[in-house]
């Protein structure tokens, strides 16, 4: 609480004032859900809104009165808001991952439901997925964004509002999401499932995160703008034009949870898979590129190894990319020219891919000391050999015949998790540790051998993950396609669940690995947070007590 | 009504057009002398001090 | 200062410009296209629309995720059509708002599962999985007997179908609920109903085994004896594949 007594202190008069009526307005917003959608999902998600709000504008009138800041603040970068979102990124981690090693047992033990509609896998399953995409991943990506954003253009945020608005309303989406999965709503469209109205509160986010980034923008000191910020705004942009087009249904009506897809069909899959793999594309690479081109090369000591290439990087990912959604509908009933201009392009995006991964891993040339001693840089550098790795996967399964084997099968699940565990993770909890100590002003983290411990439970989970997806994916690809000699298929689809059950098992046991290294990771943070209090007040105190201090050696 | 045979003449000749002036572009900018001291700069900026906002 | 603002100013639009114009470009190309060339989608005169009970089912079909473990749709691949039948067509999904093809075989494919088991069997299979199939992965669903279904808000589904594009007429929508109770009540007055407006080969089933309540086990057992057999038009794909 007095967290958030301290961020509303920092407050200008007027931001108080605008603070408290979004708060209103979003009341009364959740309030007319809540009436219009009595009896449906849609009026718990009201009641849901309308709580967020009430207990916003509670804590906003509690501290309404407080003095208002100096103009001494505009002296400093405003990382408040980035402190929050790493918090809440690793929180969404914990219940991400969380929740995944549960759906990943319940293919070991399928009776884990209690006979409850919230506990199948269909519904919980989501729940992972926007947990760890949207929940862990969008936090990171808009802590770190703002902390680059101001430290490449020397900019200040344009105010200290707008900020704390889209971390708020963007929780807000995804606690809508999540709890609407649990209650069966969905739109069934796979990392699009939030429905119309969480749609439409993200594209107000979204927005408004958009405006902050150009409004820092335009007060940057280099004409220039650092490339991170060119993969920030590709993220923001491209997600956007994704999420908009995607997304676009008609509700049953004002009061219900329920719409209908815009699209059927034939269209529909192909916008779904354009904007399935974009997704994967500008949210889950171009985004984490810009977070490694900050932090990889600030965390090194050293330039990025050629920032040329990195440009060129950039166009042709931001090209190439939005072609290769098709690969995903190989040998359906979309047409073929569009799923060969989809295996055109993905095998394509490996060149721009692998300069990105290269760039990074050639950074870090002459630096291979640091990255021997430092877990957190060794992060940043098993991310890049995992980004090269999956980019090489993932083309090589958008070939058509490749793909006849691996689609539908585990290897998709395998070739998923390679990259969200061992580069998107992995570069965020470099990113994290390295940005901690520099937030909270310590002289680094509460423990290194916890980052060291973390680091090898994350790898070894990944490995043991990705392995056992493989195995079972390539196996069951096999067997589905067997034939006996007698020209007959060899095994029943029944066969093929049985051969899968000890790589669900020993599937289960990576994400263990991994989400025990997260939960080693918010211990670690959390001291860290505490050391750097303790610290303050000892510092406080010594200042009021002057003599004594002046006989102290410094902190 | 564009059909395929539309789709295709188009790809092969405006389409290519594009590709190649895209390309073309992004290899100027990257690769233009002016540049190559700003993009140093850039590349260097971010190791230096920046602990505070510049105004 | 204006000048040197102005100048940073343009320089971030352009940015900002520059990507959007990059990145519409792969799926203008993809997309647009799909909607006005023709071929894409073949002609099926004898496609039927979903009745309200389908619609209904399909409804929980995407709130339990099933899309998450059940692909619908079959590929050109030998082993597949021996395995699930006839490849999927365009057109037999042409009413799927959304569609439902799936990622992932985590379970077998559904696409032509429509009457390839009885009632019986998929009421018995949703009760417990593991009683019909002992080495199934896949969650009970034993609450759906029990739950009944809504229908008072059938008819607002169908028209929100109908906006974008599903050809249900006014009678189809006005009569939605009713529909939706007598497709599950074969001796009841409303079973009438069902055949008159959505076809005589429609099926009217007690899917659950009790015809005197309406759950939502009878919903999603009618959606799935209707999977692959809302047109013929994949059984005959050489003549359709002419036009």
């Amino acid at each position: 609480m007095q967290v958030v007594a301290d961020v509303i202190a920092q407050f200008t008069g007027a931001e108080r004032r605008g603070a408290f009526f979004i708060a209103l307005a979003t009341a009364l917003l959740g309030l007319a859900m809540a009436v219009t959608g009595n009896g449906d999902s849609f009026g718990a998600h009201g009641a849901l809104v309308l709580a967020a709000s009430i207990i916003t504008i509670f804590c906003l009138i509690r501290s309404f009165d407080k003095p208002e800041p100096s103009s001494e603040r505009l002296q400093s970068y405003y990382d408040e808001p980035t402190k929050a979102g790493i918090v809440l990124a690793m929180a969404w981690a914990v219940l991400g991952l969380f929740v995944g090693d549960w759906v990943a047992w319940l293919l070991v033990y399928p009776d884990l439901t209690f006979d409850a509609a919230w506990a199948s896998f269909g519904r919980i399953r989501p729940v992972h997925t926007t947990g760890v995409i949207f929940g862990f991943g969008g936090n990171a990506l808009i802590a770190t964004s703002f902390y680059v954003l101001q430290r490449t253009t020397r900019a200040r945020l344009p105010d200290q509002l707008s900020p704390w608005f889209v971390l708020w309303g963007y929780n807000l989406f995804c606690v809508i999401a999540v709890t609407g999965y649990l209650m069966g709503v969905t739109q069934s469209k796979e990392y699009a499932e939030p429905e119309w109205y969480a749609d439409i509160w993200l594209v107000v986010v979204w927005v408004t995160y958009f405006a902050i980034y150009l409004r820092t923008l335009v007060r940057r000191k280099e004409p220039h703008i650092y490339v991170a910020n060119w993969y920030y705004m590709a993220f923001i942009l491209v997600v956007a034009i994704l999420h908009i087009v995607n997304n676009l249904a008609v509700p049953i009506s004002f009061g219900s949870a329920k719409s209908y897809s815009a699209f059927s069909g034939v269209q529909d899959a192909m916008t779904q898979w354009w904007y399935g793999h974009n997704a994967v594309a500008f949210f889950l690479t171009a985004g984490f590129l810009g977070m490694m081109y900050y932090y990889l090369p600030k965390r090194a000591g050293r330039p990025i190894y050629s920032y040329r290439m990195s440009i060129i990087s950039f166009w042709g990912i931001t090209f190439f990319y939005m072609w290769a959604g098709s690969h995903h509908l190989h040998y359906t009933a979309l047409p073929q020219w569009v799923q060969s201009l989809g295996m055109t392009f993905s095998v394509m995006l490996l060149v721009p891919s692998w300069a990105s991964a290269g760039n990074a891993l050639l950074t870090l040339n002459g630096a291979w000391d640091k990255v021997r001693d430092d877990a957190t840089l060794r992060f940043m550098m098993v991310a890049a050999v995992f980004y090269g790795l999956s980019t090489f996967e993932g083309s090589f399964m958008a070939i058509r015949s490749v793909n006849s084997l691996s689609h539908y099968t585990d290897w998709t699940i395998g070739h998923v998790h390679a990259g969200a565990l061992g580069w998107v993770a992995m570069i965020t909890f470099g990113a994290i540790y390295a940005s901690v100590p520099w937030l909270w002003k310590t002289r680094g983290m509460y423990s290194a051998r916890l980052v060291e411990a973390h680091f090898w439970l994350a790898v070894a989970g990944t490995v043991i993950y990705v392995f056992a997806m493989w195995n079972s994916g390539i196996i069951q690809g096999l067997m589905w396609r067997t034939y006996t000699e007698g020209g007959t298929l060899a095994y029943t689809f029944t066969d093929s669940l049985v051969a899968m059950r000890p790589y669900y098992m020993a599937r289960a046991i990576g994400g263990l690995f991994f989400l025990i290294g997260a939960l080693i990771g918010c211990y670690n943070i959390w001291m860290t947070i505490r050391m750097a209090r303790v610290s303050a007040t000892n510092t406080a105190a010594d200042l009021q007590d002057a003599p004594v201090a002046a006989l102290q050696p410094g902190e | 009504m564009p059909d395929h045979d539309t789709a295709v003449w188009l790809s092969k000749s405006y389409g290519l057009v594009y590709l190649v002036a895209l390309s073309l572009g992004v290899l100027l900018y990257v690769y233009w002398p002016a540049n190559r001291k700003r993009f140093d700069q850039a590349a260097e900026s971010i190791i230096r001090y920046e602990d505070r906002p510049w105004r | 200062m204006f000048g040197f603002h102005y100048r940073l100013e343009r320089k971030a639009i352009g940015l900002v410009l520059a990507i959007i114009g990059v990145a519409s470009i792969g799926g203008a190309v993809e997309i647009a296209p799909l909607f006005t060339i023709h071929q894409t989608v073949e002609d099926a005169p004898d496609m039927r629309v979903y009745t309200p009970l389908e619609l209904a089912g399909r409804n929980i079909y995407i709130r339990e995720g099933c899309y998450a473990c059940h692909s619908q749709m079959i590929r050109t691949l030998r082993d597949e059509v021996e395995r699930y039948g006839p490849y999927s067509l365009a057109v037999e999904s042409k009413y799927d708002h959304p569609m439902l093809w799936g990622s992932k075989r985590t379970g077998p494919d559904l696409a032509r599962i429509g009457e390839k088991y009885s009632d019986d069997w998929h009421v018995a299979h949703m009760n417990n999985p593991r009683n019909v199939v002992k080495e199934s992965v896949m969650p009970a669903y034993a609450w759906l007997a029990r739950t009944e279904l809504r229908t008072d808000d059938l008819p607002n589904h169908l028209k929100a179908m109908r906006a974008v594009g599903v050809p249900y007429s006014d009678a189809m929508i006005a009569n939605a609920a009713a529909d939706a109770y007598g497709q599950a009540a074969p001796d009841s007055p409303f079973a009438e109903g069902v055949a008159e407006r959505y076809g005589g080969a429609t099926t009217v089933r007690a899917f659950d085994g009790d015809p005197g309540k309406l759950t939502e086990m009878d919903a999603l057992v009618a959606y799935l004896q209707i999977l692959g057999r809302l047109t013929n038009a994949a059984q005959k794909p050489v003549a359709s594949a002419e036009k």
